[in-house]
């Protein structure tokens, strides 16, 4: 029987707990939304103790099904002041569900300010350990560490100085199978809620342990294989296909075609020097540096579409992993920066310091419109990370607080976000249900809530114009979904294919419900997906939010975005129909109560 | 007429110097997207989505004059039902 590991940092105690009845079908967004709706006050201060950070693998994680190593880490977010839910990569999901574990629940806060821990989860159990020998040390030098210490192959999730300091770009870092520091849930600031609960690391060692029960072997089987067969043949998502090759920043250039990538500070969607970053430029780089670089990586065991890369220096040494399509649009293309190894330098320093990516490119970029520096400024932008966030200076501490504290500081009125988070690399002036996306999600601007670039722009699962505003319906659908998705341990890519193949995404339905023992249809699935937003969106409502927070800034409807220059004119009904309940679809959620 | 002409991702496999910039090139006044694509050296069903001056559009578009078109390869996706998108 699976259970839920208890961690009090208040008194320094673990405890395992038998899973309620009502979690026992769930997993991964909808474990970490549940728990965090029932026992968080959604008043609370998200760095105070009553905060908690949950921290759960999928349905299917920790079986043999394919790409499903997704970790969610929820909590209330010290950026949005919402509910918050952001899943990595990584190692650490198929261990925790390996060792019988459900969630992780981590409360309460040290008496003692400035003490950290590591809490070590092995086959014995729990407990927390003094890690004041890794205070101020960032994630690189802490996963050798914790290697050295504990063993090769852990899974390590930490936080880097940027979390011990409470920023609200803090992410949370999780280690890779060469103990690259590198897969993050980097949004919302829950780094910097692990922070405050005084937890530098998490390490977990799954050997010895029971491993994930399967109720109904036959239906998982029959489900893995229909979902790999799927994944195998989709163009986007099979060996050679395009995420494979060039990994997801091969969406450079068609965002940039479709003159919805964002560029100095969401000024222009056309950056005039994309080729130079684009994901073709960078496979090409890595295979003629011929050295430690690689494309097609998996960023944990069992991913067959392998996205991931690791990028080298000129002389073939290895430098970061991953560049993928937001860390290099944030840091580069947003920034006005060009040069794909200064792009590598600030993503190796946010993964160092802990910092989002996507939240320190928008920083970044605002304070370039500040005039702190001007944009393309690389080595500047080095500087800003390596000496003022990383050592918390004044300077430091604003900006590592993200770019709607940063613009508020410095009189900047042009911020792009929503509910206090930063956008993501898509301009909702020119694709309008991603900015339906980012004003409604219970996450803020978020992309990955809701990604409907994919029949907008890339013309799978359907098509839609990116200019029709219309998009209520389309967004609600894609942000249900996705809910769905995050909570199975799936990687949301494989949602390119499930998009296009039917029997693709019965397949993932399917092993969910071998692994439960429980006869799921695809409408129930969908299903799952609306209670969960349903319920991120009450806690929401309990913390505050009204429809004024489902808006894009006031810039974003003024000011005409080239080259189609078109600003963002959905309607405000438009907004508040995709969480208007009474609107939402009765043959699959039925009468849903507000 | 003149219109300039990218393709990317694993199209640039087909056409040396592709990733160097746009192919300038002549076709007849009236020509379509599906034209175009014929006259160059893809596999047409690579093909998947093509912009004409940042639109997306389809391949009974006819061309103008001076138009910019970028051609992708399914760097995500096809033509399929969109099932679950409820
Ligand atoms: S597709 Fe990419 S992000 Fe998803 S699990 Fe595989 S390597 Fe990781």
């Amino acid at each position: 029987m699976a259970k839920l590991l208890r961690v009090n940092m208040t008194d320094l105690s673990v405890r395992f707990e038998d899973v309620p009845e009502k979690y026992a079908l769930l997993g991964g967004r909808g474990l970490t939304s549940s728990i965090i709706y029932d026992e968080v006050p959604p008043l609370c201060h998200p760095l105070g103790p009553d905060n908690k950070l949950v921290i759960a693998p999928g349905i299917v994680s920790g079986t043999k099904a394919p790409t499903s190593g997704r970790t969610s880490f929820g909590g209330k977010s010290p950026l949005t002041g919402g509910i918050k839910e952001s899943n990595a990569g990584g190692l650490s999901s198929q261990k925790i569900a390996r060792l019988g574990i459900k969630a992780i629940i981590v409360e309460g806060q040290p008496k003692e300010k400035g003490r950290f821990y590591v809490l070590r989860v092995d086959k014995d159990g729990a407990r927390l350990l003094p890690a004041d020998h890794l205070k101020g040390k960032g994630m690189y030098e802490v996963c050798d560490l914790l290697w050295k210490e504990h063993g090769e192959g852990v899974a390590i999730i930490g936080i880097g100085p940027a979390g011990e300091m409470l920023m609200s770009a803090a992410g949370i870092c999780v280690n890779d199978q060469e103990n690259t520091a590198g897969r993050y849930a980097g949004r919302g600031g829950l780094g910097a809620v692990m922070g405050s609960k005084g937890l530098k690391a998490i390490v977990i060692d799954d050997r010895g342990g029971p491993g994930v029960e399967i109720k109904n072997p036959e239906l998982f089987e029959q489900g893995i294989k229909k979902l790999t067969q799927a994944s195998l043949t989709h163009d986007v998502t099979k060996k050679g296909g395009a995420l494979n090759t060039y990994g997801t920043n091969v969406l450079v250039n068609i965002m940039n075609e479709a003159g919805g990538y964002p560029t100095r500070n969401f000024s222009s969607g056309r950056f005039e020097l994309a080729s130079q970053i684009s994901g073709e430029t960078k496979a090409e780089i890595i295979h003629k540096r011929n050295g430690e670089g690689m494309t097609g990586h998996p960023c944990h065991p069992g991913c067959i579409i392998q996205c991931s890369d690791r990028w080298a220096n000129p002389d073939g040494t290895f430098k970061v992993s991953v560049m993928e399509y937001e860390s290099v649009w944030a840091l580069g293309a947003n920034c006005g920066i060009g040069d794909l190894d200064k792009i590598a330098d600030l993503i190796w320093l946010c993964n160092d310091i802990g910092v989002d990516t996507i939240e320190m490119g928008d920083t970044i970029a605002v304070a370039m419109e500040a005039g702190l520096l001007p944009f393309g400024d690389a080595d500047g932008a080095i500087r800003l990370l390596n000496e003022e966030v990383r050592h918390g200076t004044p300077l430091g501490r604003i900006l590592g607080n993200g770019c709607v504290f940063t613009g508020r500081a410095f009189g900047v009125t042009r911020v792009p976000a929503v509910k206090g988070q930063g956008m993501p690399a898509y301009e909702p002036r020119a694709v309008k249900g991603i900015g339906v996306t980012y004003a409604t999600s219970t996450m803020g601007a978020d992309h990955t809530a809701g990604y409907t670039i994919a029949p907008e722009i890339l013309g799978v699962g359907g098509k839609a114009d990116p200019f029709a505003v219309q998009k209520a319906d389309l967004s609600r659908a894609f942000q249900a979904t996705t809910a769905f998705i995050d909570s199975t341990g799936y990687c949301l890519f494989d949602a390119f294919c499930v998009l296009d193949i039917p029997e693709g995404f019965e397949g993932m339905v399917e092993s969910c419900a071998g692994v439960l023992g429980v006869n799921w249809t695809t409408q129930d699935a969908i299903r799952l997906g609306y209670e969960i937003i349903r319920k991120e969106r009450l806690f929401n409502e309990a913390a505050g939010f009204t429809r004024a927070h489902d808006r894009l800034p006031d810039f974003m409807t003024k000011e005409p975005l080239p080259p189609h220059n078109t600003v963002f004119d959905v309607p405000p009904e438009e907004l508040d129909a995709v969480y208007d309940f009474s609107k939402w679809p009765k043959e699959v959620v039925g009468e849903v109560a507000g | 007429m003149q219109i300039k002409v990218q393709v990317y991702a694993i199209l640039r496999q087909y056409i040396p110097g592709a990733s160097r910039g746009p192919l300038v090139m002549d076709v007849p006044e009236g020509t379509t997207v599906g034209q175009l694509i014929e006259q160059l050296p893809i596999p047409p069903e690579l093909a998947r989505v093509v912009f004409v001056n940042g639109i997306r559009q389809e391949s009974d578009w006819v061309l103008q004059e001076g138009d910019e078109v970028g051609i992708f390869p399914p760097i995500a996706g096809g033509e399929g039902p969109g099932s679950w998108a409820i």
